[in-house]
C-alpha cells in the first residue's frame, strides 16, 4: 500500500513540476493557462489520490474525496475565466496580429499564384 | 514514508518559489491570476500532507475551506479583470 501511494504522490510530483516548467517557459499567456490547468487537475489529484491510498478508509480520506471532487469541478471553471480575461484584456493585440498574418497569408497565395501563371 | 512527505513538501516550496518568478515577472494581469491560482494548488497540497505527517485530521477542513476561497478569489478577479476591460 505504501509503494502505491509514493508512486502516486511522485507522479503527482512529477505533474507539478512540468506545470511550473510550462508556466515559467512558455511564450504566451494562453499557452501559461494550459500549462496551468495541466499542473492543476493531474498534479493535485494525483497527490491527493496518493495520499487517501496511504490513509485507508477513514473519514479524512472521504473528505479529501470530496476535495478531488471539487477540484476536478472548480479548477476547469477557474481556468475558462481565467482564459477570457485574457483574451479581453489582449484583444486589439490579438485581432492585429491576425489581421496582419491574414494579409500575410493572402499576399503569399497571390504570390504563389503569379508563380503558378 | 515520513522522508518521503518532507521531500515533496520541500518539492512543492521550491516549484512554488519558481511560480512566484512568473507572478512577480509576468508581463500581464492574466500571468499573475495564473500564478497565484497555481500557488493556491499547491498550498492545498501542502496542507493535506502536513495533515498527513502530524495525523491531524482537522487540517483536511482547512483544505476544503482553502479550495473554495481559491477558486473563489480568482473567479472574482478574472471577472473583475473582463468588467473593467468591458468599460474601456
Amino acid at each position: 500500500m505504501n509503494i502505491i501511494a509514493v508512486v502516486l504522490i511522485s507522479f503527482g510530483l512529477f505533474f507539478f513540476f512540468v506545470g511550473t516548467i510550462g508556466v515559467i517557459r512558455f511564450p504566451d499567456a494562453l499557452t501559461r493557462a494550459h500549462g496551468a490547468a495541466k499542473c492543476d487537475t493531474l498534479g493535485a489529484v494525483l497527490s491527493l489520490l496518493g495520499l487517501i491510498v496511504l490513509k485507508g478508509f477513514s473519514p479524512s480520506s472521504i473528505k479529501l474525496l470530496m476535495v478531488i471532487i471539487f477540484l476536478w469541478i472548480a479548477n476547469p471553471t477557474a481556468t475558462h475565466m481565467i482564459a477570457r480575461a485574457i483574451l479581453a484584456s489582449s484583444g486589439r493585440e490579438n485581432k492585429t496580429l491576425g489581421e496582419s498574418k491574414d494579409a500575410n497569408k493572402t499576399e503569399l497565395t497571390i504570390e504563389e499564384a503569379g508563380e503558378v501563371k | 514514508m515520513y522522508n518521503f512527505l518532507v521531500f515533496s513538501i520541500i518539492f512543492l516550496g521550491l516549484t512554488t518559489l519558481l511560480c512566484m518568478f512568473r507572478v512577480i515577472k509576468g508581463p500581464t494581469k492574466g500571468d499573475r491570476i495564473i500564478g497565484i491560482n497555481i500557488i493556491g494548488t499547491k498550498t492545498m497540497v501542502i496542507i493535506a500532507i502536513v495533515s498527513s505527517i502530524l495525523s491531524e485530521d482537522y487540517f483536511i477542513d482547512v483544505v476544503l475551506v482553502y479550495a473554495l476561497i481559491s477558486f473563489i478569489g480568482s473567479y472574482v478577479v478574472s471577472r473583475e479583470l473582463i468588467q473593467s476591460e468591458k468599460e474601456e
